[in-house]
């Protein structure tokens, strides 16, 4: 038996606020969430400018903090994400006798969460302890003892990229299936489709789904810099983030949680709830390529779009806006352009196609939900969030990229698109939710 | 349409027994233990100074010629799962662009993989040199590191510690694009991400995948938080062999080590065109989470593996009786071990009695993110050759602990067998496989 997938619950925390009308009234009043960097010092750096979640407090949204203390950014993201989702979706939160007649073992998580940062003190403190300069080795001893004084057993444990889904477990009493992925800037759209297919095939009837990271940390940033894949326009970081324009140079890193609830139809409506949009298709593919590149003729995106087509059981007429990934780079924007035109053949210039990333950044591993999540408020408000910052088009690039406004259209079926490093392709088709 | 049924046509594994899946059976068969002293690094000063290493290999035998210069980028998990997975493409028959054949016997856009890996945790003899560039008065400076410390560091540096990396090259010398995951779920990743490799087939949107787990774990952050966190034996630094005892009285925490393991999943049909010998089937598949706020350890009463366990055997459709084999997660940890037998005595009840259990950490170590892995590939094994290895370290059963544990090696026909397995943060799982009948 194959299950209607719908979806029922929405929460985000980004750059662009704590829930989702405030994320959509920015996306939507042409707001920026890029900043110079607060977190650590990064004065010096390459990049001195990041897109942060700002005077986030996770007590708006959850009363027992206790049991969250040592949550790290990611974790604490996604509760607040989370507690949003559930409360629209009626599920029952921070209770031990939930009264929402949902079958605890048939309530599942799938997320797309990220590891958290290392203790910074710790981390180099301890090297530094331990570098033995003269022989050019690390003397073990030394370090061991300046780790061990530097740090605590639960920092170190919420480092690791499970725990935001065992604070979500915690928050929801969830027993039912429970995964996270991490397939880099892909993970929560992988997450998201793979919950979709458990939902769809009976395994669960309602999952938690979504994704959470912050690598905005020095190990984070510099690895990212190292790449030279972030934006180094350190002079005007607003205007930083700006995919498809000629003069791209990187993108924006940020940081958050976002949160859907998928369950099948039945379940929606034996509990009465408001459904807001039906997941209708999921295609995953993998580039087998290169470690560092994409594949130059979108391989795997191409095949990825495809299969998330043929999985919903739509035409490529059928959609009315493709969410990208558009993340400022210039390989990603120019090799995915190449893809909705491999796609979309003669109809690839008159599909819209946006980067809500031109304003809240790149999630990295919460990515994929939060542009979902844009997603589902374009179909219920008809409008196309805008690629912002595009006032230099790329002559070589040139679908219609929903330049820095917003605009008005019929929105019934969308494609949103997620590429990882390593050559992650995920892609899901929402639909307008129909009996 | 009937369900599309999934087997297990091959195996590899590279453990602290040895660099193949034989090495482990044979290891495990003789009981012996991969628990040594560490060597990679110097552990003096370590509360526990224990692991189980991977024998000494040359990650250059393991690729094609072509893509022996992307071997740099490889950090030890990465190179393990692929180790793990050259071997158990070759065990299946399965032949690949790995091979440099000129046909390839299952299209690569039906090809999927699901590895579980865990938080790789980056090489301090490579960053060290950098950060010490980054000091001021002796203390870590960190507009020195933006200046000085991060230009020095190898560009692609961020590449080697993602978990994607492990799928990611094993994804190109295998020339596997369809479905690619990669599943944290800590220590028990491995069980989860065969479960979701099994799914991705029976679905349709693969005729075969990898799947399995790899973890390096000995790495001295690593290592050392299994200290910190007070989840590593600490009282026998002079017994390796005998440190690590699941479910026995003397039991005081577990040995970790590292390894990578990998199944070749096949839909039955499939594997029957290209005549694979067929090693197992994979009959039910379960997932839930431990509610406890500590997040270090199972709940007292095991309850959410406990699900985790009955829905497995619900989704394979098996009574609990007809379970032959369980191969727990049995770390080691008293309180754990004591939360697993609860849950499996919940499940099971008196039958529990004559099944066997037979944890295999005492000679394995704890190899986390591929500890489920290499779980499912001795079940396999056992399955195969009707045989079941004799425990070691459990000579008095712990409180409370009424698994049927044997000493000996055991020959018995075996046809349903069960692994378990959960992780600190709560996740638990439960796979459950099957001698290979023709009918379901």
């Amino acid at each position: 038996m194959r299950h209607r997938v719908v979806i029922t619950g929405m929460g985000i925390v980004c750059p662009l606020g704590h829930d989702v009308p405030t994320m959509w009234n920015g996306l939507m009043t042409g707001q920026s969430g890029a900043a110079p960097t607060t977190l650590f010092d990064a004065s010096t750096f390459p990049t001195t400018f990041d897109a942060e979640v700002k005077k986030y407090d996770p007590a708006r949204f959850i009363k027992n903090m206790h049991l969250h203390k040592n949550g790290n950014r990611g974790s604490l993201f996604a509760l607040g994400a989370c507690a949003q989702a559930c409360r629209q979706a009626g599920i029952d939160i921070e209770t031990d006798a939930p009264a929402d007649g949902i079958d605890r073992t048939r309530l599942g998580i799938y997320l797309g969460a990220g590891e958290g940062p290392a203790v910074t003190d710790a981390f180099f403190n301890a090297i530094i302890n331990g570098w033995d300069s003269e022989n050019h080795r690390m003397n073990w001893t030394q370090w061991t003892e300046a780790f061990l004084s530097r740090t605590a057993p639960m920092l170190e444990l919420e480092q690791e990229p499970n725990m935001p889904s065992a604070h979500v477990a915690l928050l929801t009493s969830a027993r039912g299936i429970t995964r996270n992925c991490l397939t880099a800037c892909a993970a929560s759209t992988q997450a998201t489709g793979e919950a979709a297919m458990l939902v769809r095939h009976g395994k669960a009837d309602i999952m938690i789904t979504g994704g959470a990271h912050s690598m905005i940390h020095p190990l984070g940033v510099t690895g990212f810099n190292r790449l030279t894949a972030l934006s180094t326009r350190n002079d005007s970081p607003t205007t930083a983030s700006r995919p498809f324009s000629a003069s791209r140079d990187g993108f924006v890193l940020g940081e958050g949680a976002a949160i859907v609830i998928l369950e099948t139809l039945e379940s929606a409506k034996r509990r009465g709830v408001p459904i807001l949009a039906e997941l209708t298709g999921f295609g995953s593919s993998n580039d087998a390529f290169r470690v560092t590149d994409m594949h130059e003729e979108a391989r795997g995106a191409v095949q990825a779009m495809r299969a998330a087509l043929k999985d919903a059981g739509a035409a490529i007429d059928d959609i009315d806006y493709v969410s990208t990934h558009g993340t400022s780079t210039a390989e990603n924007d120019s090799i995915e352009t190449r893809a909705i035109k491999t796609v979309f053949g003669d109809r690839a210039k008159n599909v819209p196609v946006s980067s809500p990333k031109s304003q809240f950044g790149h999630l990295i591993g919460a990515t994929g939900c939060a542009e979902l999540i844009t997603c589902i408020k374009a179909i219920e408000e008809n409008i196309l969030p805008m690629t912002m910052n595009l006032n230099d088009p790329d002559p070589a690039l040139d679908l219609d990229y929903v330049p820095n406004k917003p605009r008005k259209a019929k929105v019934d079926t969308v494609m949103s698109e997620s590429f990882g490093f390593g050559g992650q392709n995920n892609v899901l088709i929402l639909r307008r939710f129909t009996e | 349409m009937s369900k599309r049924r999934v087997v297990v046509t091959g195996v590899g594994a590279a453990s602290p027994l040895g660099l193949t899946s034989s090495d482990l059976w044979s290891g495990l068969l003789e009981g012996r233990s991969g628990s040594q002293t560490i060597r990679v690094f110097d552990p003096a000063a370590f509360p526990c100074r224990l692991a189980g290493e991977v024998p000494a290999y040359n990650i250059r035998d393991y690729v094609p010629k072509s893509y022996r210069k992307a071997t740099k980028l490889m950090s030890r998990d990465i190179e393990l799962s692929v180790i793990a997975a050259d071997e158990a493409v070759k065990n299946s028959g399965l032949v690949t662009k790995a091979s440099e054949a000129a046909t390839v016997t299952v299209a690569p856009e039906r090809f999927a993989i699901s590895f579980g890996a865990g938080l790789i945790s980056c090489d301090l003899d490579e960053i060290a040199p950098c950060v010490a560039m980054s000091v001021t008065d002796g203390k870590f400076d960190i507009r020195k590191w933006g200046k000085d410390g991060l230009q020095a560091l190898t560009p692609l540096w961020l590449l080697k510690y993602l978990p994607n990396m492990l799928p990611c090259h094993v994804g190109i010398i295998h020339d596997i694009q369809g479905p690619s995951n990669t599943i944290t779920c800590g220590e028990t990743a491995g069980h989860i991400a065969v479960a979701e490799a099994a799914e991705m087939v029976a679905r349709g949107d693969a005729d075969a995948a990898l799947a399995g787990g790899c973890e390096a774990k000995v790495n001295p952050i690593v290592m050392l938080r299994q200290c910190l966190l007070k989840r590593s034996a600490q009282n026998a630094n002079d017994r390796p062999e005998q440190a690590c005892r699941p479910f026995d009285a003397a039991a005081a925490g577990s040995v970790f080590g590292e390894a990578g393991g990998v199944l070749v999943l096949e839909e039955l049909k499939f594997a029957q065109s290209r005549k694979a010998v067929i090693a197992a089937e994979l009959a039910g598949t379960a997932s839930s989470n431990t509610l406890n706020p500590e997040f270090t350890h199972l709940e007292a009463d095991g309850k959410g593996l406990q699900i985790a366990i009955h829905k497995a055997l619900q989704d394979a459709n098996v009574r609990p009786d007809q379970i032959d084999l369980i191969i727990p997660t049995g770390t080691g940890i008293p309180a754990d071990d004591k939360a697993e037998a609860a849950a499996l005595e919940a499940v099971f009840g008196p039958a529990l009695s004559s099944i066997h259990a037979w944890p295999i950490k005492s000679m394995v170590t704890h190899t986390g993110a591929a500890a489920g892995a290499i779980d499912l590939i001795a079940a396999v094994l056992a399955i195969r050759h009707g045989v079941i290895g004799p425990a070691k370290n459990f000579d008095r059963p712990a409180d409370g602990c009424r698994l049927k544990i044997a000493a000996q090696m055991t020959k018995k026909d075996i046809r349903f067998a069960l692994c378990c397995g959960y992780s600190f943060g709560g996740q638990t799982a439960a796979v459950v496989l099957k001698k290979y009948e023709e009918s379901a």
